[in-house]
């Protein structure tokens, strides 16, 4: 393979690897405090709906994932009510959550099938795009590419580093003691699960202004529940949440691309094989089940009701 | 025109087991002949289901109030498919397609406890008194692809994006590299499944590949614009499929194949109003107007008149396509010459002709 076949290769890695990477960061700062958001699918596709619509209706794309964030964080505010203020289940009202956004998303792109949209551009950095093979892989990529990593490193400085990020995982991991030291559980649940929803929108018009920009209903074709899982495996880190999500993206990619080489590989394993790969992969890293049962937030899925 | 959603189809059986067969069948004399749909994905797929639907509502227009077409859609390939074909079937209706291949079995079912109704069932190969099948001899298309893509491609290394390797993909990539031989004898054909028949985001990935590996035109047998996308965004030329994508890719898209149900739907209704329908096996292409090209564009004029003359020697029959001598990638030559393939071989063909890179498995 030449230099640039290698590059190009590397960047059909990143282009698949960050819808994964995007929603999954969004999900370990909700999860992080507590609160188990299972309906990722249906916010990524309302994000992808509304992202389109926008972009299609303004003509920019910018403006596009703007209001796809703003959708995401929209829905999942009905889910937040429904689970921090009603008591809702949290996985009934996820799973709902997924199902629902499905059909809406449905429902209000049915005039966008078969319609083009302005697309996410390439925003090249000024010197740095020219450096030969580093250059197009690092520098030369659309903006949700470097916001993903930006959202990654930051997630991971907040919630080691950072007062707020304590008290964040203090709600997580203890909702009582953060309650009985004064801290507003609920408020801040509601944020975490804002954000999520927020990068679940992102993730979603990621893929309809960019990874394969068009509207059709099965858009995100089940990278919400991927990116459910890569939380749980990555053992809610942030750092270990890259290396799944790259993971991931990398042997989906490669199962097609040996094919193409002429390596015969069964059509059905090319589908499996990620899912295999990814899990058996961070299920190695983190076979250390105690690290597991440290890391998951011990209050995740719980109710909260203040007394007092 | 009414429309039954998935949801309601629910209530729909409801319905149907409230209704005495008997009552709806007295007043059907003069009604209108009720036509039923079973849709595989969304009408909004812009692909596979989405022509189907044109020709449903082709088919429509073409009789007006002699019929009442409907469509149930978003139907599983799988058990409960045979509940929505028994309740159109007991709720009076007459002719009922059903338009994806995992209907099969279901449909043989149905169609023996209700045989006063009429089946047809779209690329499958079981029939019964009233059942009948019908397909598109999409290979056509491909060929005529290839031949663009000879004349077009200076590396002569096609990519092909494919979904699964079932016969009708098989018949696919070696129409269409035959056709790009027939202009370049040395060409090749890379190709890449992926493994479903709609996942823009694994299409265009695939795509992606097929460029990397330095393909320099692209054709699919996936249902999403997707792989016309990254051909656009690498500035490639390449194929649609199903349906005209052009506005996907107005610079980019070379011709695409395109369903035509529409005629077949209104003959089929026809026969039944005319009470002639037999059950029948239809593989029609270019010469009944079951497959069409999208305009020739992005392409010198002399390459957009040959492919204008290939389509119509297919059309006449003075192209026969799978014409010996014709050797598989080992070498051996499969059928020999001047033999032409019959269409019992070429419905489940599974040999790659010389050319293509990459085993089947």
């Amino acid at each position: 393979m030449s230099m640039v076949e290698v590059s190009n290769f590397i960047i059909s890695i990143i282009a698949a690897s960050t819808p994964l990477l995007l929603a999954a960061s969004g999900e370990l700062v909700t999860e992080r405090s507590g609160v188990l958001n299972l309906g990722v699918e249906g916010m990524m596709l309302i994000g992808a709906i509304a992202g389109f619509a926008t972009a299609h209706a303004t003509g920019n794309a910018y403006v596009g994932v703007l209001v796809a964030a703003g959708a995401g964080m929209l829905i999942s505010m009905v889910f937040a009510v429904l689970t921090l203020s009603f008591f809702a289940n949290q996985i009934a009202t996820g799973l709902a959550l997924t199902i629902f956004g499905h059909g809406f998303a449905a429902l209000l792109g049915a005039n966008y099938v078969g319609i083009a949209a302005p697309v996410l551009g390439k925003i090249a950095i000024p010197g740095l795009a020219e450096i030969p093979f580093l250059g197009p892989i690092l520098f030369d990529q659309n903006i949700l590419i470097y916001f993903s990593f930006i959202m990654l490193g930051g997630i991971a400085w907040f919630l080691r580093k950072t007062h707020a990020g304590l008290i964040l995982r203090a709600v997580g991991d203890s909702h009582d003691a953060a309650h009985a030291m004064g801290y507003p559980v609920i408020p801040i649940r509601y944020g975490a699960v804002a954000f999520g929803g927020a990068m679940a929108g992102i993730a979603g018009a990621y893929l309809s202004l960019f990874y394969s920009p068009l509207w059709s209903q099965d858009l995100a074709a089940g990278r919400g529940w991927i990116a459910l899982a890569l939380v749980v495996f990555a053992a809610w880190r942030p750092l270990w949440l890259l290396a799944g999500a790259y993971l991931f993206g990398g042997i989906t990619y490669l199962s097609l691309f040996l094919q193409g080489l002429g390596v015969p590989i069964p059509s059905p394993l090319i589908s499996a094989l990620p899912y295999v790969g990814t899990v058996v992969v961070l299920v190695l890293i983190s076979r250390d089940s105690r690290r597991i049962r440290l890391n998951q937030p011990a209050c995740l899925g719980k109710y909260f009701h203040a007394v007092a | 025109m009414t429309t039954i959603k998935r949801r309601g189809f629910t209530a729909l059986l409801g319905a149907s087991a409230l209704a005495a067969p008997g009552i709806m069948r007295a007043t059907r004399a003069d009604a209108p002949l009720k036509v039923g749909f079973v849709y595989l994905g969304p009408v909004g797929d812009f692909g596979w289901t989405y022509q189907h639907d044109v020709g449903r509502k082709l088919a429509q227009t073409a009789l007006g109030s002699e019929v009442v077409t409907s469509y149930v859609e978003n139907v599983p390939e799988a058990p409960e498919c045979q509940a929505v074909f028994e309740s159109l079937a007991s709720s009076g209706h007459d002719l009922i397609f059903g338009t994806s291949f995992g209907y099969m079995d279901y449909m043989v079912r149905v169609a023996g406890k209700y045989p006063a109704v009429k089946f047809e069932h779209c690329t499958g190969y079981k029939r019964a008194p009233n059942l009948a099948t019908y397909d598109i001899r999409f290979y056509q298309g491909r060929y005529v692809q290839g031949v663009i893509a000879g004349k077009l491609s200076k590396a002569g290394l096609a990519g092909y994006v494919g979904s699964v390797p079932v016969p009708e993909v098989v018949q696919g990539m070696d129409a269409f590299l035959l056709g790009m031989q027939s202009i370049n004898p040395k060409a090749k054909l890379k190709f890449v499944m992926i493994d479903s028949w709609y996942d823009p985001g694994k299409e265009g990935d695939a795509a992606k590949v097929l460029l990397d590996q330095g393909c320099d035109i692209l054709t699919q047998h996936t249902d999403s614009p997707a792989p016309l996308q990254v051909a656009a965004s690498r500035g490639i030329k390449a194929f649609g499929e199903s349906t005209d994508m052009i506005s996907f890719a107005p610079h980019t898209q070379l011709t695409a194949d395109v369903n035509e149900w529409g005629g077949y739907y209104t003959q089929r209704m026809k026969a039944v109003l005319a009470k002639n329908w037999t059950s029948i096996d239809t593989w029609g292409g270019f010469e009944v107007g079951m497959l069409k090209m999208a305009p020739f564009l992005n392409m010198p004029p002399d390459v957009a008149a040959l492919a204008t003359s290939t389509v119509a020697d297919i059309s006449s029959g003075k192209n026969k396509i799978f014409v010996g001598p014709l050797t598989d990638q080992t070498g051996k030559v499969f059928l020999p010459a001047g033999q032409t393939m019959d269409d019992g071989t070429l419905a489940g063909i599974q040999t790659l002709v010389a050319g293509i890179e990459g085993k089947l498995s």
